[in-house]
C-alpha cells in the first residue's frame, strides 16, 4: 500500500501536505479510492468557503459509491483542482497528485493532531483484519 | 462461512477484488469495472454466475404444472431449447423472482433462478408440487457451474474452446440452446450483448474459465455486471422489483400474459389491480451520479407526482449517469425530472429504456 512518508492522513482517509506559504493540499488517499474503484464524479467545494474540522466539503463518486470528503482540519478553501471534475479516473491513476482543494488553516496546531503515515498504514491495517 | 462457486481460486488467481455478495464470496472487479464494462460491449468477457442456481423439474406433468406456477405462459415454448423469461408470483402477485426457463422436453425443464431467492424458490416450487400434487421431480442443480460470455466477439471465442459447438450452436436464435457433450450453451445474457451462458459440471469450471482467458476472454466481476445490465434496462431483482410489487409497476408486463384462458397464481390479483405507477428510464442532465433510492419529483398542474430510483448508477457507454426508476404513470417518456441528490436536485429526462443494446447508444 502507498503511504508517502511526508504527509498527514485523516482517519477519513484525506491526505494532507503542508506547503511552504502556510497553505495545505488535501486529496483522498490511495487506499480509499481502491476501496471505492473507478472514480466517475467529483464535486469540489467553493473557493472561498469556511470550513470547520470534519465538515464535509467535497464528494468523491464511483462506479460503486459515494464518497463524503471530510475537511481534515478547519480554515477556508484558497483552490480547487477544477481539471480533476472532467478527468475523476486521474485520482484511481496517482491519488497522491491528484489534490482536490487547498486549504488556509485556521487552527495550524490541528496538524498535529493528524496522523502520521506509519498511524494511518495500521488504522488501514485494522480495517483490513 | 461465504458461499464459494466452483471457480473461487480462479478469481483469486486473476487478482479479483471479491465482496459478500449476498453470502456468496464473488468477484466484484478483477482490477478495472470500467474497463471491463468497456470489454464486453466491444469485445468479449466473462462473469461467473455460478451463485445463480439451475433447478431441473422432471416428470410427465411438467408443463402443466409451470401453465400455474409462472405469470408468462410457457405453451409459448414449442421447439425444445427454447427459453422463456418469467416471473414466479405470490397469489397477491408480488414477485417472488424472476428466472429463465429452459423447455428441453415434455418430462424435463431447466429453471435458472436468483441466487439470493434460491432457497425459498425451490421451497415455494416444491409446495405448489405437493398442492397441486403432482409427481415431480424438483431437484436443485449445485452440481453445475454457469459462466456467461458476451460481447460482440463472444460466440466466436466459445467457437474456439469447446469442440465442435460452432456446428452446434452457429444457428441458435436469442432464447435458444442446446446441449453440446457435458456443457448445456444458451444464447441468453445479461448485458444486452450478444452471447451465451454456459452451464457445465462444476469440475470443469476453473479449466474451461482458463481455457476463455487463453483466447482473449477477459474475466468481469459483479460490478461490470451491473452497469451492463441497467444499460441493457435489466431488471435486478431485489432492487427493482420485490415481492411487494407486482410485474406490471415493474416494466414487466410483456412477461405476463393475462390472455390465455390459463390460471396462474396471482392472475386474479394482477387482473384486478390498477396499474398506479410504472418503471421508466431517467438520463441525468446535470452533473452527478443517480443512485438506488433517490426521490423522483415531478410538478404539474399544481400536482406533486413523487417516485424513487430503484437501480442508478454511471453510464459507462453514455459517459453520463443513468437510472431506472417506479414513478406514477402520470409521468411519461419526455417529461423533466427532479432527483434529490443529497442537498440538491437534480435534472432528468425521462426516457424508454434500453439505453444500450448491442454497443449502440439509444436514448
Amino acid at each position: 500500500m502507498q503511504v508517502p512518508a511526508d504527509l498527514k492522513y485523516s482517519k477519513s482517509h484525506e491526505w494532507v501536505k503542508s506547503e511552504n506559504d502556510g497553505t495545505v493540499t488535501v486529496g483522498i488517499t490511495s487506499h480509499a479510492q481502491e476501496l471505492l474503484g473507478d472514480m466517475v464524479f467529483i464535486e469540489l467545494p467553493e473557493v472561498g468557503r469556511t470550513l470547520k474540522q470534519k465538515e464535509e466539503c467535497a464528494v468523491a463518486e464511483s462506479v460503486k459509491a459515494a464518497a463524503d470528503v471530510y475537511a481534515p482540519i478547519s480554515g477556508e478553501i484558497v483552490a480547487v483542482n477544477s481539471p480533476l471534475v472532467d478527468a475523476p479516473e486521474k485520482i484511481n491513476e496517482d491519488a497522491f497528485s491528484a489534490w482536490l482543494f487547498k486549504m488556509k488553516p485556521s487552527n495550524p496546531s490541528e496538524l498535529d493532531g493528524l496522523l502520521s503515515a506509519a498511524a494511518y498504514t495500521e488504522l488501514v491495517e485494522n480495517e483490513e483484519h | 462461512m461465504l458461499k464459494t462457486t466452483p471457480l473461487n481460486q480462479a478469481h483469486r488467481d486473476m487478482n479479483a477484488k471479491m465482496v459478500d455478495f449476498g453470502g456468496w464470496d464473488m468477484p466484484l472487479h478483477y482490477g478495472s469495472q470500467l474497463d471491463e464494462h468497456h470489454k464486453v460491449r466491444q469485445d468479449a468477457g466473462m462473469f461467473d454466475v455460478s451463485h445463480m442456481l439451475p433447478v431441473d423439474i422432471k416428470g410427465n406433468n411438467v408443463r402443466d404444472f409451470l401453465r400455474r406456477l409462472v405469470a408468462n405462459n410457457v405453451d409459448k415454448l414449442t421447439v425444445p431449447g427454447k427459453a422463456l423469461y418469467s416471473c414466479m408470483l405470490t397469489p397477491q402477485g408480488g414477485i417472488i423472482d424472476d428466472l429463465i426457463i429452459y423447455f428441453l422436453s415434455e418430462t424435463w425443464f431447466r429453471i435458472v433462478v436468483n441466487a439470493g431467492t434460491a432457497d425459498k424458490d425451490v421451497a415455494w416450487m416444491q409446495k405448489q408440487r405437493d398442492d397441486y400434487a403432482v409427481d415431480l421431480e424438483i431437484t436443485p442443480r449445485r452440481d453445475l457451474a454457469m459462466i456467461a460470455v458476451q460481447g460482440p466477439n463472444a460466440r466466436a471465442k466459445v467457437w474456439q474452446v469447446i469442440a465442435g459447438s460452432q456446428a452446434a450452436t452457429e444457428a441458435l436464435k436469442q432464447f435458444q440452446s442446446v446441449e453440446v457433450g457435458s456443457y448445456f450453451i444458451a444464447r441468453t445474457g445479461y448485458t444486452g450483448e450478444d452471447g451465451f451462458e454456459i452451464i457445465l459440471p462444476a469440475a470443469e469450471a476453473p479449466k474451461f474459465w482458463h481455457a476463455l482467458h487463453a483466447v482473449g476472454v477477459v474475466p468481469a466481476g459483479l460490478g461490470a455486471r451491473d452497469t451492463l445490465r441497467l444499460e441493457a434496462g435489466m431488471n435486478l431483482y431485489g432492487q427493482d422489483m420485490d415481492e411487494t410489487k407486482h410485474p406490471m409497476e415493474s416494466g414487466l408486463a410483456w412477461t405476463v400474459d393475462l390472455k390465455a384462458d390459463r390460471d396462474f397464481i396471482g392472475k386474479q390479483v394482477l387482473s384486478n389491480t390498477p396499474v398506479t405507477h410504472h418503471l421508466v428510464g431517467l438520463v441525468l442532465l446535470d452533473r452527478g451520479v443517480l443512485r438506488s433510492h433517490q426521490q423522483v419529483v415531478m410538478q404539474r398542474d399544481g400536482v406533486e407526482h413523487q417516485g424513487e430510483i430503484t437501480s442508478g448508477g454511471f453510464s459507462p457507454t453514455m459517459n453520463q449517469s443513468i437510472a431506472l426508476a417506479r414513478v406514477p404513470t402520470a409521468v411519461s417518456v419526455g417529461d423533466e425530472v427532479d432527483v434529490v441528490v443529497r442537498d440538491k436536485k437534480l435534472r432528468a429526462k425521462v426516457v424508454k429504456y434500453p439505453f444500450v443494446r448491442n454497443g449502440k447508444v439509444l436514448v
